[in-house]
């Protein structure tokens, strides 16, 4: 390595310790504490098959999650499809739909939903007054109210990806395909679909890892009734004071996450999901 | 690709909905946000605006916002001071050397908050950063480097690397090139970045939900707390004032990109 060199090493050193010091240290000690308290071994990591509240949780952690992407890449798609395919003047409103969501605070989003469709709330005051139920519908402080403030929230999520896949495909081949005589749905099935499937599992890695260590959405519209991994762990820490099992949990948080990634690996790069600039 | 092959009725049927249920249900906070009633409803005989005088009154309320405000700008300052210098070296040295760093740079925004949160809570005890300003800074402005990284990363893939080179070559020292050739090129990306650090601590809750307590209260956990124990109108009201803000964000980074588009 020349002197020169040595100089952009240095411009390096502020962020790569500040991450060590203050990122990776706290997280390692995380792993750490889930071997080793309340005693040193595996004890915490036997909870996994044999605690059942355990299993319930990352039971319905998986469902809601999974549940939540599929109903985001849905949404997100027809967005995406719908951007790809609009006028320029049309795209820049389309695209304003997808990102002020996407910038607004979380608490405020969950607000608005609580403010929506708890018992004496908008949709449920409305839907009485017309009559068509006479009881208010549990919409909200369970997993249908949790369901769709995730679902809100991540389908900006999801559009992003599938979008830049999609503005990829040459609008000829779509033209071509029309031209020899594919109807619409030939076209969308045949050509559009497999050369978007690249950004839809983009879309559906992200999403996915997103969603499972989310916190503030589902305990707001949860209601402390219907339990994610990241809601549970909190209550481990702060009210039970059972560091072990809160670790353990968030290890394998991050282990679903990484496993997650490495599986996907080969159909998505990382680092243009994140935008890291090619 | 508009003119050649259009989206059928059903796909943008679904579009339509879907955009809907992105924007309106947050507009619904403004009309909740003028009612002239005491409880969460829609304005019943006239609007009023006592919910944001009651909000921008409150000592409570306005020492939060100032308390989030401080720690997102001094937040923003470590972001963008580490974050930048990184990115720059990252791209001068070659792309192999650097890529376990890029990695750790991925690694904040791929692990959940609640992850680092609980470590910090631990972590912060015998340091003595729990319920201090620095602690909030430290842990917000770390987290909030990514971000600054891709940004800026992303305004130097389009830097001619040939202007560095003869600047150092005509006796540039390392400061002079950085100061005089590539910071003022890669401008709009530091800004960018910055305002995606700012707002990346405005908004953050989980962290502070386990590292402040009584004396740092920012915003987000005074939400929070209104949240949970009384939905009033008040709340309504620092939602419509949290949407403004950043919409006022969101347009200024949008003309920001047009112009460095444009130009």
């Amino acid at each position: 390595m020349t002197r020169t060199g040595l100089g952009w090493w240095v411009l390096i050193l502020p962020a790569v310790l500040l991450l060590l010091v203050f990122y990776i240290a706290p997280i390692a000690q995380v792993l750490a504490i889930s071997f080793s308290e309340p005693e040193p071994g595996f004890g915490n990591y036997e909870r996994l098959f044999t605690s059942e509240s355990v299993q319930r949780v990352i039971l319905t952690t998986l469902r809601i999650c999974l549940i939540t992407t599929v109903l985001a890449l849905l949404l997100g798609f027809a967005v995406a499809y719908a951007i790809t395919l609009a006028s320029p003047r049309a795209r820049s409103w389309w695209m304003l739909a997808v990102l002020v969501p996407l910038w607004i605070s979380v608490l405020v989003r969950a607000f608005a939903w609580v403010t929506l469709l708890r018992r004496q709330g908008l949709v449920n005051d409305t839907l009485m007054s017309w009559g068509l139920i006479s009881e208010p519908l549990p919409l909200v402080w369970n997993e249908f109210g949790i369901l769709v403030g995730m679902v809100h929230y991540m389908v900006p999520f999801a559009v992003l990806p599938m979008l830049s896949a999609m503005r990829e495909i040459d609008p000829r081949l779509l033209a071509a395909a029309r031209g020899l005589g594919a109807s619409r749905g030939q076209v969308f099935r045949q050509v559009f679909l497999p050369l978007s499937m690249p950004g839809v599992i983009a879309s559906g890695v992200l999403v996915f890892i997103f969603s499972l260590g989310f916190y503030i959405t589902p305990a707001i519209l949860g209601g402390g009734k219907t339990l994610m991994v990241a809601e549970w762990i909190s209550l481990q820490i702060l009210d039970l004071i059972r560091w072990g099992l809160g670790t353990m949990m968030a290890t394998m948080l991050i282990v679903a996450i990484l496993v997650t990634l490495a599986v996907f690996s080969r159909v998505v790069d990382l680092r243009r999901m994140f935008g890291a600039g090619g | 690709m508009h003119g050649t092959y259009g989206a059928g009725p059903a796909g943008r049927g679904v579009a339509w909905i879907t955009a809907m249920y992105l924007v309106l249900p947050i507009l619904i906070v403004i009309p909740v946000a003028l009612t002239d009633q005491r409880y969460l409803s829609l304005p019943q005989e006239g609007i009023s605006f006592r919910h944001f005088a009651t909000v921008l009154t409150s000592e409570e309320w306005l020492g939060s916002i100032w308390q989030s405000f401080t720690i997102a700008v001094a937040a923003t300052v470590l972001a963008v001071t580490a974050g930048t210098l990184c990115a720059i070296g990252c791209w001068r040295i070659s792309r192999r050397s650097t890529d376990l760093i890029r990695v750790l740079m991925l690694l904040p925004l791929i692990i959940p908050s609640i992850v680092y949160a609980i470590g910090l809570y631990r972590y912060f005890g015998p340091l003595g950063l729990l319920d201090r300003f620095l602690g909030v800074v430290l842990a917000h402005g770390v987290t909030g480097i990514p971000y600054v990284v891709i940004t800026v990363s992303t305004a130097l893939a389009g830097f001619d690397p040939r202007l560095e080179q003869a600047a150092r070559s005509m006796g540039a020292s390392l400061s002079q090139t950085l100061r005089w050739v590539i910071l003022p090129r890669i401008m709009p990306g530091i800004v960018s970045g910055a305002i995606f650090a700012f707002v990346h601590s405005w908004d953050e809750l989980v962290m502070v939900l386990f590292i402040a307590s009584r004396e740092v209260f920012t915003l987000p956990r005074r939400i929070w707390d209104g949240i949970n124990e009384n939905l009033d109108p008040a709340m309504a009201a620092v939602a419509v004032l949290l949407v403004g803000f950043t919409l006022l964000l969101l347009l200024g980074d949008r003309a920001l990109r047009r112009r460095t588009e444009a130009g």
